[in-house]
């Protein structure tokens, strides 16, 4: 067996064998008769020099205490690692067979390619109804990072669902403005203070009912906007648009207007 | 009601409504009751038959003999200059307003309105000072 003498010779890998021109892998079961090799599966298997297995230490599954109180004196053996104390009748619930299904944080964001940062949107629902509104970025979550700005029409940095928008052709270049990177879904996120362990009398009474306005984010309010007001007053007219708001009246057809 | 516009030879019409919307045609013949010869060589309109229906005639006229080949056609408008005269028109103008409205932007109908209120505003001013003026006269 002049290959196993090698295999030998050449311990460690093929680092000492790479000035030596690389051996193309092959079998190492010569062939007697076509289908028929000279060495069995299991001897195929078997490493041809035996390695020396390593005792691991293992960590003591029991220890010894001593008894105190009641019983004072004599000692207890007891159990490190318990059995558990309860098996759920299926060790793992079943699931059906399920394809490309992932969670939120891994879903696709799309946004519409009408919606570009500085485009001016209008705002559908929530308590800034009808306002038109400057896109800044896209959340992680798909929501819609947006501005009033504060100054124009008291639209704070605020997050917008993209569906709820509507898009306009009026877009200001937001290329010179920095967003600072604390703003992301985290950061507007709102905060949940219930604590349960409260007292059965005052279930319906949640501290935090009330929005808290905090120094940071007047701060980032005022970072942002610094930035996006002259760019806003370059444009003529735009001031006045983004502090009005929007309306039907009669004969005008959502259908039919160019946004 | 007196009529003033006729389908006669050389009448210039526009067209209604089909592939051909928005454009001039001269009527070049009248084949039967229902459609006419029609020929637009300075608009872009080939020269076929096309039905009354979608015709709306216009007030001018160039001097063509019937059948006229389309090179006489065009000379007969373009002596007439019936382009220059349609973009005068207020007919025209009233279809390149319109135009302009269905494509304005939510901007813009803001800058038409704020407009639209300056200058109603100076209009009433106007209008005040002139009753006033009225008024005091009166007394």
């Amino acid at each position: 067996m002049a290959e196993g003498d090698k295999k030998k010779e050449g311990d460690k890998k093929k680092e000492g064998d790479q000035k030596k021109k690389a051996r193309k892998h092959g079998s190492r079961n010569p062939v007697l008769v076509r289908g028929i090799g000279r060495y069995s599966r299991s001897a195929m298997y078997a490493p041809v020099t035996k390695v020396e297995k390593k005792i691991k230490e293992r960590a003591p599954a029991k220890v010894v205490k001593t008894v105190g109180g009641d019983k004072n004196g004599g000692t207890r053996v007891v159990k490190l690692r318990k059995l558990p104390r309860y098996y759920p009748t299926e060790d793992v619930p079943r699931k059906l067979r399920s394809h490309g299904i992932k969670p939120f944080s891994q879903h696709r964001r799309k946004l519409r390619k009408s919606i570009s940062p500085g485009t001016v949107l209008i705002l559908l629902t929530g308590r800034h109804r009808g306002k038109r509104v400057v896109f800044l970025k896209q959340l992680g979550t798909g929501l819609l990072l947006v501005t009033g700005p504060l100054a124009l029409n008291r639209v704070p940095l605020r997050r917008a669902h993209q569906k709820f928008c509507i898009a306009t052709t009026t877009k200001v270049d937001i290329s010179s403005v920095k967003i600072p990177k604390t703003l992301t879904d985290t950061y507007f996120k709102k905060k949940k203070l219930r604590r349960p362990k409260h007292q059965e009398g005052e279930i319906f009474d949640t501290e935090k009912e009330k929005y808290q306005l905090t120094e940071q984010r007047k701060a980032d309010q005022k970072a942002v906007d610094s930035q996006l007001l002259p760019l806003i007053k370059k444009v003529p007219q735009l001031k006045g648009y983004l502090r009005s708001t929007f309306c039907l009246s009669n004969g005008v057809y959502p259908h039919k207007l160019v946004f | 009601m007196v009529f003033k516009r006729f389908v006669e030879i050389g009448r210039v019409a526009f067209v209604a409504f089909g592939p051909y919307e928005g454009k001039l045609v001269a009527i070049v013949d009248v084949i039967d009751q229902n459609r006419a010869l029609v020929d637009g060589p300075c608009t872009g309109v080939k020269r076929q038959a096309l039905p009354f229906k979608c015709l709306q005639l216009t007030d001018y006229v160039i001097k063509v003999p019937h059948s006229a080949r389309q090179k006489y056609v065009r000379r007969a408008w373009e002596k007439a200059e019936i382009n220059k005269k349609w973009e005068e028109s207020s007919w025209a103008k009233k279809i390149e307003a319109r135009k302009k409205r269905a494509t304005m932007s939510d901007f813009d109908r803001y800058k038409v309105m704020t407009a639209k209120k300056m200058r109603n505003k100076i209009i009433k001013h106007e209008l005040t000072v002139l009753v006033q003026r009225r008024l005091r006269l009166e007394l």
